[in-house]
């Protein structure tokens, strides 16, 4: 029989026995949906992990460092063989120049004390290029970005905000002063220097709620944020000071540790071992992230098999309801035989049908795991705004979860239908037509 | 009666065919030993009481049972040997089936029932409207087309059988006792429209019935079962106005 002709009469016999059948097809509509929900949960946590992650812009920098630290060098270098190279403006200038690579900035933090209504808190400040403002760590920040790379403005955290003032909001446009030490070098040539109090008003513009400075080096995370020129021209002491007045030091400043912006997480790799062999430390988070993706995957997979329960209930109404319909229609499956019908051809009218419930049933879950979906998106974010935290997709239904979901549905459908069209196609025709 | 001639040119030859059957530890032999030669454009009436093994012998002729020895030629094959989807091609090709319940599907309308077999010989679409309508209007039911199985009486359900017997146009028509559920006039209606389907198609028509008056009227050749076995043969005039 042609297919056309297969599919008209295998929706016509579903039609038959209207209830059963739609609710055959419900349960494979539920069992999908709960695979679409519980997978779609997977999706859209990975998503949400991974952008905030790629925002953070961990994911396309390398951190570069000299070779030379206060751990006593790499892992395995007990002793420094030979002079480590300076991390300076001209190894900066060096690295600017590989392929793939954006921009080259220092990381400047360093502990302050900031004085705010004739109060001190301590906090660590950190230097931003800006740059920084297009990789979306600063996408939904109260107020503004600054308006210069050397503007004398502050951008606070939302937690080091909340200890300024409960009223976070109406922090924005005031001012505070920052206290620090800066380094003066001495003027004998031995390349020691002298620590000098400071201080600088800043007039505070934002207030942003992700982590921007959650980078590796220097003191910890920044939670005070001042454009990178304005922290490069405090000249604030940094850890790498003490290093280069005990080695002797040199008399042109070095950096501490640089961050290399990549155009693409795919060129990191090579960026890193151009830096490495420059003669520099250089480490990135991509390895982290493979060890996202594969952690993603087992979450995904455990979540799939328990919604792949449901989905097995369903099969076995589906092998229920063929088995049922062999019965009812035994006399008709004997006509079909007597006016020429093959084995095959009666097998494969069974396969329809369980493939078209199948099929409905996928797209009738699919629908439903997105409702489901929207329900936990929804439901999650009323919690979020109780609790005054920013709105966030949990569950996300991509385009190949809608299509793997009705392949998917229609396949474990088919594979119940096998044992019932088997049965079927099997009935003796002469038996078959003296059924009542 | 007479001596049945050596036909010419055979529509089906049954030779020792045997259908035998075991009912528990108890063996039935429902056709034994039957050989019987049916000739091209013969009106062959089956006879015989319940349980004489009629039915069995048109099943087996209509390739829907496998005789347990013997041979049946049919077309110039042997349906003994002949695999299941062979024999599925035998009966959508080669013969029809009328039987004595109609056996309509009720959710089709007279037209889809009787396109089925159309469609199971995968006819093209264009084709099979034009034979469709050709078949119901030879049974006088083209104005019913579209009208469901329930709502006609007895006798149009049985012309409509008909009609889907007849839309692969088969060289042999099987008729398991077409006027058992239909009062005398209204059987005598459907042989009668037999017997005219068979003069102007110039097909075969085997059929098994226990009216032998009927059979009589309309039949060519009378052959009559037994016990399973097949105890007289003969031929008639035919049909007599």
């Amino acid at each position: 029989m042609k297919l056309r002709d297969m599919t008209e009469l295998a929706v016509r016999n579903l039609r038959e026995a209207k209830f059963r059948n739609s609710l055959t097809t419900l349960g494979v509509a539920v069992g999908v949906a709960s695979l679409v929900a519980m997978l779609s949960l997977g999706v859209g946590l990975q998503q949400l992990a991974t952008s905030r992650l790629t925002k953070s812009g961990l994911f396309d920098s390398v951190f570069v460092t000299p070779k030379f630290n206060m751990r006593g060098g790499p892992p395995g270098a007990a002793a420094q063989s030979e002079t480590p190279r300076l991390l300076d403006e001209q190894a900066r200038g060096e690295i600017s120049k590989l392929p793939n690579v954006i921009e080259v900035f220092p990381q400047i933090r360093f502990p302050t004390e900031v004085r705010f209504n004739e109060k001190p808190y301590p906090t660590v400040v950190a230097g931003m290029p800006q740059s920084s403002q297009q990789s979306g760590a600063f996408d939904g920040m109260k107020g503004n970005f600054f308006s210069g790379e050397s503007a004398d403005e502050a951008i606070l955290q939302i937690e080091f905000a909340k200890e300024l003032s409960p009223d976070t909001a109406s922090l924005v446009g005031k001012t505070l002063s920052i206290r620090y030490a800066e380094r003066k070098t001495l003027e004998d040539g031995s390349g020691g220097f002298s620590i000098v109090p400071k201080e600088r008003q800043l007039k505070i513009i934002g207030i942003v709620e992700t982590e921007p400075a959650s980078g590796f080096g220097g003191f910890g995370n920044g939670r005070l944020l001042i454009p990178l020129g304005v922290a490069q021209s405090l000249r604030a002491t940094q850890i790498n000071d003490l290093r280069d007045a005990v080695r002797g030091g040199p008399v042109k400043p070095t950096y501490a540790s640089l961050t290399v912006r990549a155009k693409s997480t795919s060129s990191v790799d090579a960026i890193e071992e151009s830096i490495k062999k420059m003669g520099f430390g250089a480490f990135s988070l991509l390895d982290a992230s493979k060890s996202l993706k594969i952690f993603f995957g087992v979450f995904d997979l455990i979540l799939g098999l328990f919604a792949s329960l449901a989905l097995a209930v369903a099969t076995l109404g589906i092998v229920n309801t063929l088995v049922m319909a062999i019965l009812e229609r035994r006399r008709e499956i004997g006509v079909l035989k007597a006016l020429g019908a093959s084995d095959g051809d009666v097998k494969t009218l069974f396969f329809f049908e369980a493939g078209v419930m199948g099929f409905l049933g996928g797209i009738g879950g699919v629908i439903f795991g997105w409702l489901i979906g929207r329900a936990l998106n929804l439901a999650t974010n009323i919690y979020l705004k109780r609790r005054d935290l920013p709105s966030i997709e949990i569950s996300s239904v991509p385009v190949w979860l809608v299509f793997l979901a009705i392949v998917f549905a229609v396949i474990i459908s088919l594979a119940a239908g096998l044992y019932p069209a088997s049965r079927a196609s099997k009935l003796n025709p002469v038996e078959a037509l003296r059924y009542e | 009666m007479t001596t049945t001639p050596a036909p010419t040119q055979n529509a089906i030859q049954l030779d020792h065919v045997s259908r035998h059957y075991t009912l528990g530890s108890t063996a039935i032999r429902a056709v034994d030993d039957v050989s019987l030669t049916i000739s091209n454009g013969e009106f062959v009436a089956l006879l015989g009481s319940s349980g004489s093994g009629k039915s069995t012998l048109l099943n087996l002729m209509a390739g829907l049972d496998r005789p347990t020895s013997g041979a049946i030629v049919a077309d110039g094959k042997n349906l003994a040997s002949l695999s299941s989807a062979e024999l599925a091609r035998y009966r959508r090709n080669t013969v029809g089936m009328v039987f004595q319940s109609f056996n309509l599907l009720p959710r089709m309308t007279l037209a889809e029932n009787v396109e089925l077999p159309l469609r199971l010989a995968e006819v093209d679409h264009d084709e099979r409207e034009a034979r469709v309508a050709e078949a119901l209007e030879r049974v006088k039911l083209d104005k019913r087309s579209q009208h469901r199985p329930s709502e006609l009486s007895g006798g149009e359900q049985q012309r409509t059988a008909i009609a889907r017997a007849l839309v692969n146009r088969p060289k042999i028509l099987f008729a398991d006792e077409p006027t058992g559920n239909l009062d005398s006039a209204t059987g005598e209606s459907i042989l009668k429209l037999l017997n005219e389907i068979k003069e102007s198609l110039g097909m075969t028509i085997i059929m098994v019935t226990h009216e032998r008056p009927l059979a009589e009227k309309f039949a060519t050749r009378l052959a009559m079962m037994g016990d399973g076995k097949l105890i007289s043969d003969g031929t008639y005039a035919g049909a007599r106005p």
